[in-house]
């Protein structure tokens, strides 16, 4: 089991448990989650799964994936350098207790 | 070794359903339900010796199948016939026959030319096309919806997004039809779309140079990344190429599915029209209850296994996209058409590294049809029996006689 506390625009905590191998939209979404949208399903088309990773989580989590940083650009809420596309975020024992924070908007 | 539909015959491993169908029998393909249920009450795997080929249809299995690229290979064709055995009918695409690393490159490319950032720039073009057909579609009443709406709009928008300079809307139909036959076993239906293959193929060829396509589209920005040395010359043509294979077949069958859900469930048509937030998650739920695209397959690269069972290298798996998208495990009531379902995670535009591309602008596309039907239509009458017209890979309609009745 991998935690992940998602931490939404007004500051709610949702920790929820996934399997090494979930993404952290698919978590997300197989629990119902507001805050992440995923329309495209985690193809890297949409942007509708953006969220920021926390600093303390930086080093762990790694660097963006190939092409995530052009699909990036389409999403609404502002892009910081913490900015990742949480369906190319895959879960691992590495990350358990991982802590990200989701925009304010997705579509 | 004597190949069966282009690719190795395998024994399937002990176990294993046996399943004695032809998926591809017309009669199949015009009303897929039983065939979609019958495969899932097979288990996670079935083995259909008439093609020597394993198949998966409920939802788990095959989502995981689709999308596990690293076992299971689109080099090798994702029809019957294994490229790595026989010539494909056309030089393989460069982004859906291609793995990785190739397919990250060309991937990327096309990934950025269909961002839902360039897509929103096509907004206006798709509303006022959709708002002008409508009007004029509710002037005449009563229309074949198939040729009237769903092929006239993806033919007047798409190549405009394209770029492209002249515009066959029938050669662009038929070379879809054409390319998602392919997929299929050499059936009637693929000998017959292959007829037309000498006269439609030159001309797509050469509407994708660079010098048919205008400076602003989609092919002009392809064609940008020629420039920087992404790709060459004769690469950039063909990704031009997959927008002309994959953007026009799949959103004309989206449009006419869409006409189709809402015209036989006008409970749904009415919540639609209460509520134009329900025109995203209405178009989400028609893909789910309609896959356009019903199936397509892969084939094992190595040695591996599918839910328990070994799976030789070189084996093809259908995986029957409409099967798990009709999957009750998976939906609970999947029969049910409802317009504010939501269904997130379909497959009807894959999973994985080869999810479609192109689902921005079909979804663009559909905001716009779907917009306008709401905001000018009262009712949507069948008028007719709806026709399918069976393709090896699409599910599309042939004949759809409705009235369009004005606010
Ligand atoms: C309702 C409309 C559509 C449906 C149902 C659909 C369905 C699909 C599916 C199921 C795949 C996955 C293929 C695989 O994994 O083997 C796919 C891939 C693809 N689609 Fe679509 N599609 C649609 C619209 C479009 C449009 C409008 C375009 C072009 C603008 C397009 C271009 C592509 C391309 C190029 C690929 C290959 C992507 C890759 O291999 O990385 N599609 N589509
Ligand atoms: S879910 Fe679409 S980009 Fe992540």
């Amino acid at each position: 089991m991998v935690k992940v506390t998602y931490v939404a625009h007004d500051g709610t905590r949702t920790e929820l448990e996934g399997d090494p191998g979930d993404s952290v939209m698919s978590l997300a979404i197989a629990n119902g989650l507001d805050g992440i949208v995923g329309e495209c399903g985690g193809s890297m088309m949409c942007a509708t799964c953006h969220c920021y990773v926390d600093d303390d989580w930086q080093a762990a989590t790694g660097a963006r994936m190939d092409g995530e940083e052009d699909m990036l650009e389409s999403a609404v809420c502002e892009v910081t350098g913490r900015s990742r596309l949480s369906c190319q975020i895959t879960l691992s024992e590495a990350l358990d207790g991982l802590v990200v924070h989701l925009p304010e908007e997705q579509v | 070794m004597t190949l069966i539909e282009g690719h190795k015959p395998i024994i399937p491993a002990g176990g294993v359903a046996v399943w004695d169908v032809d998926p591809y029998h017309t009669a199949i393909l015009r009303d897929p339900l039983d065939y979609y249920a019958e495969l899932r009450a097979q288990g996670d795997l079935a083995y259909i010796p008439r093609y020597s080929v394993l198949a998966v249809g409920r939802y788990e299995i095959t989502r995981k199948v689709f999308s596990d690229h690293e076992n299971f290979v689109s080099s090798r064709g994702v029809g019957l016939n294994d490229f790595k055995l026989e010539d494909p009918w056309r030089p393989p695409s460069i982004i859906l026959e291609v793995d990785q690393p190739d397919h990250t490159r060309t991937r990327k490319v096309m990934s950025r030319a269909l961002s839902p950032k360039v897509v929103k720039g096509f907004a206006e073009l798709f509303h006022e096309t959709a708002d002008r057909l409508v009007d004029d579609l509710l002037e005449r009443g009563t229309i074949e919806a198939v040729t009237d709406f769903a092929e006239a709009f993806p033919t007047t928008v798409f190549p405009k997004a394209v770029g492209m300079t002249d515009v066959n809307p029938r050669h662009l139909v038929d070379y879809g039809a054409m390319v998602f036959n392919a997929v299929g076993p050499d059936n009637a239906l693929r000998r017959e779309a292959m007829r037309h293959a000498g006269e439609i193929v030159p001309w797509i060829n050469a509407a994708c140079a660079r010098d048919r396509l205008s400076g602003d589209g989609l092919g002009a920005m392809v064609y940008a990344s020629a420039q920087d040395g992404t790709l060459t010359e004769a690469e950039a043509g063909m990704l031009v190429r997959s927008f002309l294979s994959a953007g026009v077949d799949t959103t004309v069958t989206g449009i006419g599915n869409a006409l189709w859900c809402l015209s036989q469930n006008p409970g749904q048509w009415e919540a639609l029209k209460a509520d134009p937030t329900l025109i995203r998650p209405a178009f989400e739920e028609v893909l789910r209850y309609t896959s356009p695209v019903h199936t397509f397959g892969r084939t094992a690269g190595r040695d591996t296994e599918i839910a328990g069972f070994p799976v030789e290298e070189g084996s093809k798996v259908l995986c029957v996209l409409g099967a798990a998208n009709m999957d009750p495990e998976k939906w609970g009531d999947p029969e049910v058409f409802r317009v504010d379902r939501k269904p997130v995670g379909h497959v009807a535009f894959g999973a994985g590294i080869h999810g479609c591309v192109g689902q921005n602008i079909a979804r663009g596309e559909l905001e716009a049809v779907l917009g306008a039907l709401i905001r000018k239509v009262d009712r949507i009458e069948p008028t007719g029996d709806a026709v399918w017209r069976p393709n090896n890979a699409i599910r599309a309609l042939d004949r759809l006689p409705i009235t369009l009745i004005p606010n």
